[in-house]
């Protein structure tokens, strides 16, 4: 990989402040980067964190949630030092975004192309009608017929797929380096989903962007992603390129959310599906995270959380199982 | 669109007719007509009075007398009034009622300018002092009756202070041009403000809550996304949102705005078309409150209608045909 990721998120925390002094860990020391043009996956299950971690480095964290600790550099700055209207200069233009609902991502009330055209005006300086024009040539592009047309047509006269092409076309209009696509196509009809990751792909080839992935769908990860990373209750438990933590998975937790996909890789282990449900934020077990669930686990598990290790090359675990002089599986 | 407001106009056919047809029936089902409650002079014959019955029509079976009342309407007279004798109801209500219209317009547009800010303001402070101090004065605007306030505000700001005159429309006929419009309006705040007290105290409410919902939708978080700037997301992606089902409303204010007028104009001896009204029931000048009623009727279907209307201009997903 190239020498400086264009995002480098250490130790980040966000937490919850709830009710009855509970505070709700969404985000508890996630480190990781990306590096230019690297499609990277965040996997998990609901619950897990990945949205947070998401919204966090867009700095869009709503109360009662508030980053408590670390820092996100994109290029050379920390985003986290930054006053909330210089940020305005980073969303958007350093950074595009798509979320997973397209069916109220879009303002109701303003046009396709007043929308597009706001963004790529404000971040571009052009006159109306240069964006317009651009506007029109981004909607060609992410494979939006008549986009003459569509530019002066409301959100809800386009189906569920065309507003995630008009949410990418978005994403993409100020060429950012790093596009965060949170969930794109869960919402979608099953049939548009591959259309839609396709597109993605392409874009991001297209304008050599890095693209963070986050999904629930494993078979996604498989055909999409170079790295994955696997996030539980809040943490990163594994994370490895996508080929070797497919074939070579080591954290049972990452084992358990494979088990559950229908026929993957011949070397995949299967165990059975992971029994029980993810713990609330605010109330995660002293140890290990996951040791209410996992099959392996050992006393060692429920006193002290393990640490996220270098395991092989590129490839990071926090399992007591992969410690030195720990069990190895 | 037009069609459809063709449609509904014609709709407002049956709907006025019914209207009307209980309007004339409880006029004549209150007891007593012009001549009882009057001291009746002892020197002229009953027959006199039976014949100025008769000559109104007032000895005619009720049926005829709605159907007599209904074809003059029709033809755009609402008869002539009985405690104004010699004045057709038309001009009496045309004189009075464009003072009440501007009256109306001041006050909703003192609840706009007040309603609007302050609701925003507390949507984006919840439980600040401004938005506690909001919701008290809410709760007191929708308790406090509109003769009470309009009196309190007469007192401390009329008789106390002597800032602001206590009744009328004009301090002088004499003056033209903008000293007559300033003057005007200083006549209009202490009624503005009584009439407006309700709806300002709701649509502060209503305006919080609205913009604290939008503030919470998905599509602000994109606006966010996008890098827009905090004055774009909140006055463009919010306001236009939130402003949807308060401008809506505004339609559907029309009425009650009206109706709330007969008290308020009371209290400041305003020369609309409330007092107009009072003073008609008082008289038992039934062709007047006849007419009167049937306005207000007229007022809240058209105000509906606006507000139908107002729906679709505002928000692209509404759609009539
Ligand atoms: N507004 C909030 N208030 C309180 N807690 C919150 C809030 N938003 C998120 N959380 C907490 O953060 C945790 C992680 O949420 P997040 O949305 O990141 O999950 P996710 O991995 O994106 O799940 P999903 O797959 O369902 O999108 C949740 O379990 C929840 O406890
Ligand atoms: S640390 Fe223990 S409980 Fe946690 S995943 Fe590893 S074996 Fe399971
Ligand atoms: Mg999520």
């Amino acid at each position: 990989m190239s020498s400086q990721p264009v995002l480098d998120v250490q130790k980040l925390k966000t937490y919850f402040y709830l009710e009855q002094e509970l505070v709700a860990k969404a985000v508890d020391d996630v480190s990781f980067s990306v590096y230019p043009g690297e499609t990277v996956a965040i996997v998990g299950e609901s619950g897990s964190g990945k949205s947070i971690t998401a919204l966090s480095i867009m700095q869009l964290i709503n109360k009662p949630g508030r980053i408590v600790e670390g820092s996100i550099h994109v290029k050379d700055k920390n985003l986290l030092n930054l006053k909330p209207k210089q940020m305005t200069a980073i969303r958007g233009n350093h950074i595009g975004m798509i979320f997973q609902e397209p069916m109220t991502a879009l303002n109701p009330v303003f046009t396709i192309g007043n929308q597009i055209t706001e963004m790529i005006r404000k971040h571009k300086k052009v006159s109306k009608q240069i964006a317009q024009l651009k506007a029109i040539e981004l909607l060609r592009i992410v494979g939006i017929p008549r986009p003459e047309q569509i530019i002066k047509e409301y959100p809800h006269q386009l189906s569920g797929g065309m507003r995630q092409r008009v949410m990418i076309a978005m994403a993409i209009s100020c060429e950012p380096e790093l596009i965060i696509a949170d969930e794109p196509t869960t919402a979608l009809d099953v049939t548009i989903q591959a259309q839609i990751l396709d597109l993605l792909l392409e874009m991001q080839q297209r304008y050599n962007m890095a693209l963070l992935l986050i999904t629930h769908d494993l078979g996604v990860v498989y055909e999409y992603t170079d790295k994955v990373i696997v996030m539980y209750g809040g943490q990163i438990v594994e994370q490895a390129p996508t080929k070797q933590l497919l074939s070579l998975t080591k954290h049972p937790y990452t084992k358990g959310l494979l088990s559950s996909l229908p026929k993957m890789d011949e070397d995949v282990e299967r165990l059975g599906t992971i029994q029980g449900t993810v713990p609330a934020a605010y109330n995660f077990p002293v140890g290990c995270r996951f040791s209410t669930r996992c099959p392996f686990v050992m006393e060692k598990c429920k006193q002290t959380n393990p640490e996220l290790l270098q395991n092989d090359t590129d490839h990071f675990v926090r399992c007591h199982l992969y410690e030195e002089g720990g069990e190895s599986q | 669109m037009y069609q459809y407001i063709i449609r509904r106009v014609l709709q407002f056919i049956p709907m006025l007719l019914a209207l009307s047809i209980i309007v004339f029936g409880l006029a004549k089902a209150a007891p007593g007509d012009p001549f009882s409650g009057k001291i009746l002079d002892p020197e002229v014959g009953m027959e006199i009075y039976e014949k100025q019955r008769a000559e109104l029509g007032l000895d005619k079976p009720i049926p005829v007398q709605y159907l007599r009342w209904a074809e003059k309407i029709v033809q755009g007279s609402f008869g002539e009034s009985i405690t104004y004798k010699g004045r057709s109801v038309e001009s009496l209500i045309k004189e009075r009622f464009l003072n009440t219209v501007y009256l109306g317009l001041f006050a909703l547009f003192i609840t706009l300018l007040v309603a609007i800010p302050i609701g925003i303001y507390s949507a984006r402070r919840p439980y600040s002092l401004l938005d506690y101090g909001s919701t008290t004065f809410g709760f007191f605007g929708l308790a406090v009756p509109n003769f009470f306030f309009g009196l309190v505000v007469i007192y401390l700001f009329s008789i106390k202070l002597g800032w602001f005159p206590a009744q009328g429309t004009l301090s002088s006929n004499k003056l033209t041009g903008f000293a007559e419009f300033k003057d005007r309006i200083h006549h209009m705040i202490l009624p503005g403000l009584t009439l407006g007290l309700a709806s300002t105290a709701s649509y502060m409410r209503y305006m919080r809550s609205e913009v604290m919902d939008v503030l919470g939708s998905d599509y602000i978080r994109t606006a966010k996304a996008k890098g827009m700037s905090n004055n774009n997301v909140l006055y463009k992606h919010t306001l236009r949102n939130a402003l949807i089902p308060v401008i809506t409303l505004l339609g559907m204010e029309l009425g009650p705005l009206l109706g709330g007028a007969i008290i308020t104009e009371q209290v400041f001896n305003f020369p609309g078309i409330g007092t107009l009204f009072i003073g008609s029931v008082i008289n038992r000048d039934y062709p007047v409150v006849m007419a009167i009623t049937l306005l207000l009727g007229v007022a809240i279907l058209v105000g509906n209608l606006l507000a139908d209307i107002l729906y679709s201009v505002v928000d692209p997903r509404i759609r009539y045909d």
